[in-house]
């Protein structure tokens, strides 16, 4: 399993690398990744039908209980399945859609590495893979949703999707952390058992805060759904994909993932059902107002969301089910709505719906296979989508309370989304067609295929959604409330409440489709509330954190070296000096203070006279040279001391620093005696007080016998472990190595921020 | 103090032209020998004192003597591309070593070794892998700054 999410990204980069060597019309045939893949799932589904959930284990970092263990079980493989399934389709669509941009390869890379993010992150069992994963889909969504990155509103809304889910990634791994803290695992399966001591925990609530959060932005809702619509500035593909089946489905699949976990019957339920069913309301209302294609498309989706998150957290057996058959229907027929406006858009550049009309003739295929998906969205009888809005209906309905206030909730909502689906997939192909400046471009197979595809599975799990729910979604279920069930996917539920209710859906969602000419300019009129809104308020603040930022950054970093000296002397002066006084019984003895040797004496009084020229001298040059001399002496006493490893390394970065220095010589600024009386005391003050707290330091320190254990472990093991007799060497590259790594992609940023900042001017210069 | 800098410059580039045989003709053969001291600051480490890191200070060093000696352009001409391609380069080969073992199903950075030492360098680990990106990381780093630094300047 881990080298097949490994080749996903292996490939992805071969991809981007590969440039413009491989024509586009070639890029079809990587179509064969996501396939494969889903395939290798489906095997999967068979072996976890017979033998039941399977869990792939492998050590990555024990010592951190970091494993890149993998959990198949019905949820992750329901997720899987969706997203090769559908990435396959994508993938296949997108090779015909951006045959002609440049950056056709660029694409794929980005593509490839969400794919193989978000299935690293349904697939894993442990939290911290999780929250890698995790940040890797907000990390490539951020590259595809930017993809025209010539745009300034693509830049903006890449920015803005970035922020906000990054933000909830903070929160989720601050969740995570405590969660881990209170159980003493990082793995979800054991998890499982310990759910009732979870949420007696005094962090429960501040747990459930934090995963939520993570979830709400991530899944795009109330008051975190705006990134969603912005994002509708990236190519049709990638909207297809990141916001039917994968992206914004990961906060869901991060709730559903705990629910059996953190299911509380309170605080889970109420959090979740207000949150969920403001999402479904909002996003509703607003999808039936906008004009923009895939602007309906983004609010239906930020409704769809919400109704999931709301069934989550009404939490019974029934509510988990339609939650669970929700996240398929929804996947297929949103889907297969976005390949549309992406079809509609490639056809006549235009995705205003006020003057889009009258394909049919030029696309039959797609007409059918869109309005198919629309009466899923609407859930007509016959489609994947009537079930589930049975299974929704019949969810509210048996609540103990509030049934009748929120199944009606649930009644607005469909009937809303509903005929936003009618708009977008059914109004562009009707009517009379306008006079386009171009002539309409007929879609080729590549083209429709993939929505045909989404459309039939959408009428085939309609017709027998047995083949469905049997399955998988059984399976899915399972894992998610973890126990059996008797409820089965049906078509007919005969003459009751709930078929009526979905008449009354249906009929109203056609009258509003109907009439859509007569309202949906009447938005327009509560756009001065725009101050009011989510977006403008998360974004104001946002604002002045970087104001606020700026101003600190001046404050600090005035650009005059020797202030920032002073104050971090300063600082650590303090610091270590309270403590030092306050927690250490001070105590001098001087007899284990040996006489200085002759070479000692040497280097000492080579110091000291090194610094008096540094001190007196008014050349920068001389300045320089004695600077190096201390360093050198430095190295010698290194050497005396015995380790040839350090005074080697301080050796060769003295070189280097006097060389950086010589380089710079001629650019510095005057070199400045100061004659001012006060500033010179204030630095004889600091620099008195630092080296006397450090002498004290070290002379204490002789007081203590030192803790020998960890140099003793190094020392012994070094040769027996990691086959090494350079104890130093050795635990930078095997014991420590990873605080080695870290280092050196500090290294690596500090060289590009060099490089930037020098670039940056010498650019600057040459458009003066 | 801007006419000095002038002066200065010109008289840095006069001085460049005609003074600098005996530097030149040192760093011809001086430059080999430190790029091989570091290699075998490097392959030593794992026993004696040395490592990546110091080796490759040593090499950096070699490559700043020698834009010393004639310019910064002719010691990136010593590269086909850039220093700053090594960064990214050395960091590959870390992480892959690290990574390594664990599609032999150990964990993370386990130590895997050669069963049979090789002549001159001895047995051969993932370490000397993750030292060497170290070293090619080190020598990016250094010289993607100092180069750049001396270019503006």
């Amino acid at each position: 399993m881990v080298i097949f999410i490994v080749f996903v990204f292996v490939l992805s980069f071969l991809i981007l690398w590969s440039g413009r060597a491989i024509p586009s019309k070639f890029y079809k045939l990587f179509t064969i990744l996501p396939l494969a893949l889903f395939f290798y799932f489906l095997y999967y589904l068979f072996e976890l039908q017979s033998r039941g959930d399977l869990l792939l284990i492998h050590k990555w970092i024990p010592l951190l209980g970091i494993d890149l263990n993998f959990k198949l079980d019905g949820l992750s493989l329901l997720f899987s399945l969706l997203i090769s399934g559908i990435g396959a389709l994508i993938y296949f669509y997108a090779s015909e859609y951006l045959k002609h941009s440049p950056y056709i390869n660029r694409f794929f890379c980005y593509l490839g590495m969400f794919m193989g993010s978000m299935l690293g992150m349904v697939l894993s069992d442990n939290l911290i893979t999780i929250f890698v994963f995790w940040e890797l889909t907000s990390l490539s969504s951020f590259f595809l949703i930017g993809f025209n990155n010539e745009e300034e509103e693509s830049r903006i809304s890449a920015n803005r999707a970035f922020l906000v889910t990054g933000l909830g990634g903070f929160f989720l791994l601050a969740g995570f952390m405590l969660l881990a803290n209170v159980t003493g695992t990082y793995s979800i399966h054991e998890m499982l058992n310990s759910a009732a001591f979870i949420q007696e925990h005094n962090y429960f609530v501040l747990i459930l805060i934090f995963i939520f959060l993570g979830a709400f932005t991530k899944s795009a809702q109330f008051p975190f759904h705006f990134w969603l619509p912005s994002a509708m500035a990236a190519p049709t593909p990638v909207s297809a994909y990141l916001h039917s089946a994968t992206m914004v489905k990961a906060g869901i699949y991060i709730l559903a993932r705990f629910w059996p976990i953190l299911h509380d019957g309170l605080y889970w339920n109420q959090m979740l059902m207000w949150v969920g069913g403001i999402t479904m309301i909002y996003g509703a209302v607003h999808s039936i107002f906008r004009v923009d294609l895939k602007s309906i498309l983004a609010y239906t989706t930020i409704s769809a969301l919400g109704i999931i998150v709301f069934l989550l957290g009404i939490g019974t057996e029934l509510a988990v089910y339609a939650a669970v058959t929700f996240i398929l229907i929804h996947a297929l027929y949103k889907a297969a709505l976005f390949l549309t406006a992406g079809i509609i858009q490639h056809a006549v550049h235009i995705r205003d719906i006020r003057k889009i009309a009258g394909l049919w003739k030029f696309m039959p295929v797609v007409a059918i296979a869109a309005l198919v998906a629309a009466l899923s969205g609407a859930g007509i009888p016959l489609t994947f989508g009537f079930i589930g809005k049975d299974l929704i209906y019949e969810t509210t309905l048996q609540l103990p309370k509030w049934a009748l206030l929120l199944t009606a909730l649930a009644l607005v909502t469909n009937v809303l989304v509903g005929a936003a689906g009618f708009l977008a997939g059914v109004k562009p192909f009707l009517g009379k067609l306008p006079e386009y400046e171009k002539p309409v471009e007929v879609p080729n197979f590549i083209l429709w295929l993939p929505l045909v595809i989404l459309s039939f599975l959408s009428i085939l799990f309609g017709v027998l959604p047995g083949i469905a729910d049997k399955n998988i979604l059984k399976y899915a279920f399972q894992a998610v409330y973890q126990g059996e069930t008797e409820i089965y996917l049906k078509l007919w539920h005969g003459f009751n409440q709930v078929f009526v209710l979905s008449l009354i859906t249906i009929g109203f969602a056609i009258l509003l489709f109907v009439f859509n000419r007569y309202y949906r300019d009447l938005l327009r009129n509560i756009e001065q509330l725009e101050f009011l809104s989510p977006q403008n308020i998360i974004e104001t603040s946002a604002l002045g954190v970087k104001r606020f930022a700026f101003f600190y950054t001046r404050l600090m970093h005035n650009g005059y070296l020797r202030n920032y000296v002073l104050v971090i002397i300063v600082f650590i002066t303090c610091l270590v000096g309270y403590r030092f006084f306050t927690s250490i019984p001070f105590a001098l003895e001087m007899k284990n203070i040996s006489m200085f040797n002759f070479y000692e004496l040497t280097l000492f009084l080579l110091m000291v006279t090194a610094i008096g020229f540094t001190l007196r001298t008014n050349s920068k040059l001389i300045a320089v040279a004695s600077l190096g001399v201390i360093g050198f002496a430095m190295c010698l006493i290194f050497v005396l001391y015995g380790a040839p490893d350090l005074a080697m390394t301080q050796f060769s970065i003295d070189i280097l620093t006097v060389v950086l220095f010589v380089l710079v010589l001629y650019k510095l600024p005057h070199f400045l005696t100061i004659k001012n009386k006060k500033v010179i005391g204030r630095d004889v003050l600091v620099s008195v007080c630092f080296g006397g707290l450090i002498m004290l330091i070290a002379m204490e320190s002789l007081l203590f016998p030192a803790d020998k254990t960890l140099s003793r472990f190094y020392a012994e093991n070094a040769y027996v472990l990691a086959k090494g007799k350079n104890v130093v060497n050795v635990i930078l590259v095997d014991f420590r190595g990873f605080d080695t790594m870290i280092e050196s992609i500090v290294l690596t940023i500090a060289a590009l921020g060099v490089y930037g900042l020098l670039k940056y001017k010498a650019v600057n210069e040459e458009a003066d | 103090m801007k006419k000095q800098t002038k002066k200065d410059k010109r008289q840095n580039q006069t001085f460049k032209e005609f003074d600098l045989i005996i530097l030149r003709t040192a760093t011809n053969y001086l430059i080999p020998l430190l790029l091989m001291a570091s290699i075998f600051v490097m392959l030593r480490g794992h026993n004696l004192s040395g490592g990546g890191f110091v080796g490759g200070l040593i090499a950096s060093i070699a490559f700043v003597l020698h834009s010393f000696a004639h310019s910064t352009r002719r010691t990136l001409m010593l590269f086909r591309t850039s220093p700053k391609f090594l960064i990214p380069i050395g960091l590959s080969i870390s992480f892959l070593s690290a990574f390594l073992p664990v599609l032999k199903g150990k964990p993370f950075f386990t130590g895997l070794w050669s069963s049979e030492p090789v002549a001159v360098i001895g047995s051969i680990g993932t370490a000397l892998f993750f030292d060497l990106g170290v070293y090619l990381v080190v020598i990016g780093v250094t010289l993607t700054i100092l180069l750049s630094i001396k270019e503006n300047v």
